[in-house]
């Protein structure tokens, strides 16, 4: 008697599975030829010596120690990104938030247009390339210009040639582009927030707009929270084009130097595919680390 | 003053927990950052309307003096000097924008779909790897993913740029928080209605995140229109606009002109296609009233 009726309920549980194989073959089939096997193939490089030229043979560990053991310029490179991606990874990451949310209180084609001013440095291609004339340096240059005329300087400053500002300078560009990815998905998430919420959280003494904020939207995208952390973590600690177009690739005394800028002098410059390999693995041990570290502090948003 | 608060008083849920003072201060800050944020975009549309003498001034002026459409006069005269037809650059930049740009959609919210609402074996290890791939270095993957291409035999044709823009992982993973968000008994009112999988999918879980698919459409937008295929394609006849534009700025001083108007046109086509989704998004706002 047992048996028919699991049968039967196997036949009727069977074509909804085939749907779900179905949903998933198309996008995972394309996933695993163009990013899981180029990614181990990366992986499987980092342990050889690579010239691109010659087939590569493999060199065990070889890579790895000779970039944390001697390639001081590498230790260099890591600690710069480290500070700015722990000064701009957060800064962003709120900047998105903030500006998303007070976006939300405006209606209709304000909106659309606010959205669109905010979202313009990261629309318009190469849009950074105006800091190259703020900060020219000549006394031309918007920057020394302005503080030429109010006496805060006596001379021209060559602001990209003087170790010192290079890193303060290129975090100030990244945060004036931080309103990219994360803060579109920002501004669609709040549009599903259940708006009866808010009167209920009313009814419930929620007294202003920061408690509000708190207590009923964060914790109603969480989702979105997530997913807007993973973006900016991948930004953050990927910085590079940014530093080669203002600094320069060397940047004076490595001051802009960053994980990526090595990775590219290594991988497209003298080619030792196996050692940029090396360095994307660092890298992405780097990223997941911090990515489970943040994901664990999202979690209690709102508690 | 007051038309600003009219904004306010248009949403009923709006007028709670929100002071005067607070919404001034908003104002306040959004002004500030406005303007700062806006001058990449005063800077293009300006620079495409400057007669020349004023572009090679130095120092640049932000601003535009005597407004000229010269520019793209000049553009003109160089598309039409072009090695191949013009408009086959632009047939190919909708084939592959277009392409990559649906088919991620489709793909990656279709693979969604299941992961977010459904059980089954190895679900959580597909989707940390799709996480954990955006965080591998695009640089060194180039080569592996070039030798894949070649073994595929789609070298040099559309599929090269549009399959691998199909499983990028940032859509399944935006479009799988969405869905994470949607209740089941939606779903479950469906089924019980008789409808099959793929029919739940597009007719109640799309609809519902509507906000979602339109925000990655933006993104795939513009990273389908920004390239310019240089390592797959080699025939002129299939290369994108985005690329013959790029040779026409690349000319140099004598091309200044035509290159400001490039630059005017390589931004203005996302910003179009932005504005086109971005209103949608905010139209489900009024629309959508379907969240438990």
């Amino acid at each position: 008697m047992q048996e028919p009726r699991t049968l039967e309920k196997k036949r009727r549980l069977l074509p909804k599975n085939t749907a779900i194989y179905l949903m998933l073959a198309p996008y995972f089939i394309l996933f695993t030829l163009f990013t899981v096997l180029p990614v181990l193939a990366s992986i499987v490089l980092s342990f050889t010596d690579f010239n691109m030229l010659e087939w590569p043979h493999f060199v065990g560990w070889t890579n790895y120690i000779r970039l944390l053991v001697n390639d001081d310029l590498f230790i260099v490179a890591l600690k710069n990104t480290l500070l700015f991606a722990v000064i701009t990874g957060p800064i962003s990451y709120l900047m998105c938030l903030l500006f998303a949310w007070v976006i939300n209180e405006f209606k209709g084609k304000l909106r659309a247009f606010l959205t669109l001013i905010f979202y313009a440095p990261s629309i318009c291609g190469n849009a950074y390339m105006i800091w190259q004339i703020i900060l020219t340096g000549d006394r031309y240059g918007y920057l020394n210009g302005l503080l030429l005329k109010w006496d805060i300087i006596n001379e021209a400053i060559i602001w990209m040639k003087t170790e010192k500002y290079v890193l303060p300078l290129l975090i100030v560009v990244q945060l004036w582009l931080s309103l990219g990815t994360g803060f579109l998905s920002f501004i669609a998430g709040l549009q599903t927030v259940d708006k009866s919420l808010y009167e209920a959280g009313a009814l419930d003494g929620i007294k202003n707009r920061w408690q509000e904020l708190w207590f009923i939207t964060l914790p109603a995208m969480k989702p979105q929270l997530m997913f807007g952390a993973v973006m900016q973590i991948t930004q953050s600690f990927a910085i590079a084009d940014i530093s080669i177009q203002l600094a320069g690739n060397p940047s004076v005394n490595y001051a802009g130097s960053t994980v990526v800028t090595h990775l590219l002098d290594y991988g497209t410059v003298r080619f030792e595919m196996g050692y940029a390999s090396a360095i994307a693995t660092i890298l992405f041990l780097l990223m997941v680390g911090t990515n489970k570290l943040v994901q664990r502090l999202l979690r209690r948003v709102g508690e | 003053m007051k038309k600003l608060r009219h904004l306010f008083r248009h949403r009923k849920n709006r007028k709670l927990n929100r002071s005067p003072a607070g919404n001034a201060l908003l104002f306040f800050l959004m002004g500030i950052f406005g303007v700062l944020m806006a001058v990449p975009l005063v800077m293009i549309v300006n620079n495409a309307l400057k007669p020349l003498d004023e572009l090679f001034q130095y120092p640049p002026k932000l601003f535009v003096r005597n407004p000229t459409l010269n520019n793209f006069v000049d553009l003109f005269v160089a598309m039409n000097s072009s090695w191949v037809p013009f408009s086959r650059y632009v047939l190919n930049t909708v084939i592959i924008t277009a392409g990559g740009t649906v088919g991620h959609v489709i793909l990656a919210s279709m693979a969604a779909y299941p992961l977010s609402k459904h059980e089954f074996k190895g679900k959580n290890l597909l989707f940390s790897m799709v996480v954990l791939s955006m965080m591998f270095s695009w640089t060194v993957t180039q080569i592996p993913n070039y030798m894949i291409i070649s073994w595929l035999h789609i070298n040099n044709t559309y599929w090269a740029l549009i399959l691998p823009a199909c499983s990028f992982g940032m859509g399944l993973y935006l479009m799988k928080q969405f869905m994470d968000q949607l209740p089941n008994a939606l779903m479950e009112s469906a089924r019980l209605d008789g409808a099959g999988e793929f029919r739940v999918f597009f007719r109640i879980v799309m609809p519902n995140v509507k906000p979602a698919w339109l925000t990655l459409a933006i993104f795939q937008f513009q990273q389908m229109w920004g390239n310019t295929g240089y390592m797959f394609l080699r025939d002129e006849e299939l290369k994108p606009l985005q690329y013959s534009l790029q040779q026409i700025a690349a000319g140099g001083t004598a091309r200044a002109g035509a290159s400001a108007a490039v630059t005017f046109i390589i931004a203005a086509i996302p910003i179009i296609f932005f504005l086109i989704c971005q209103s949608n998004v905010l139209e489900t706002m009024t629309t959508s009233g379907m969240k438990e």
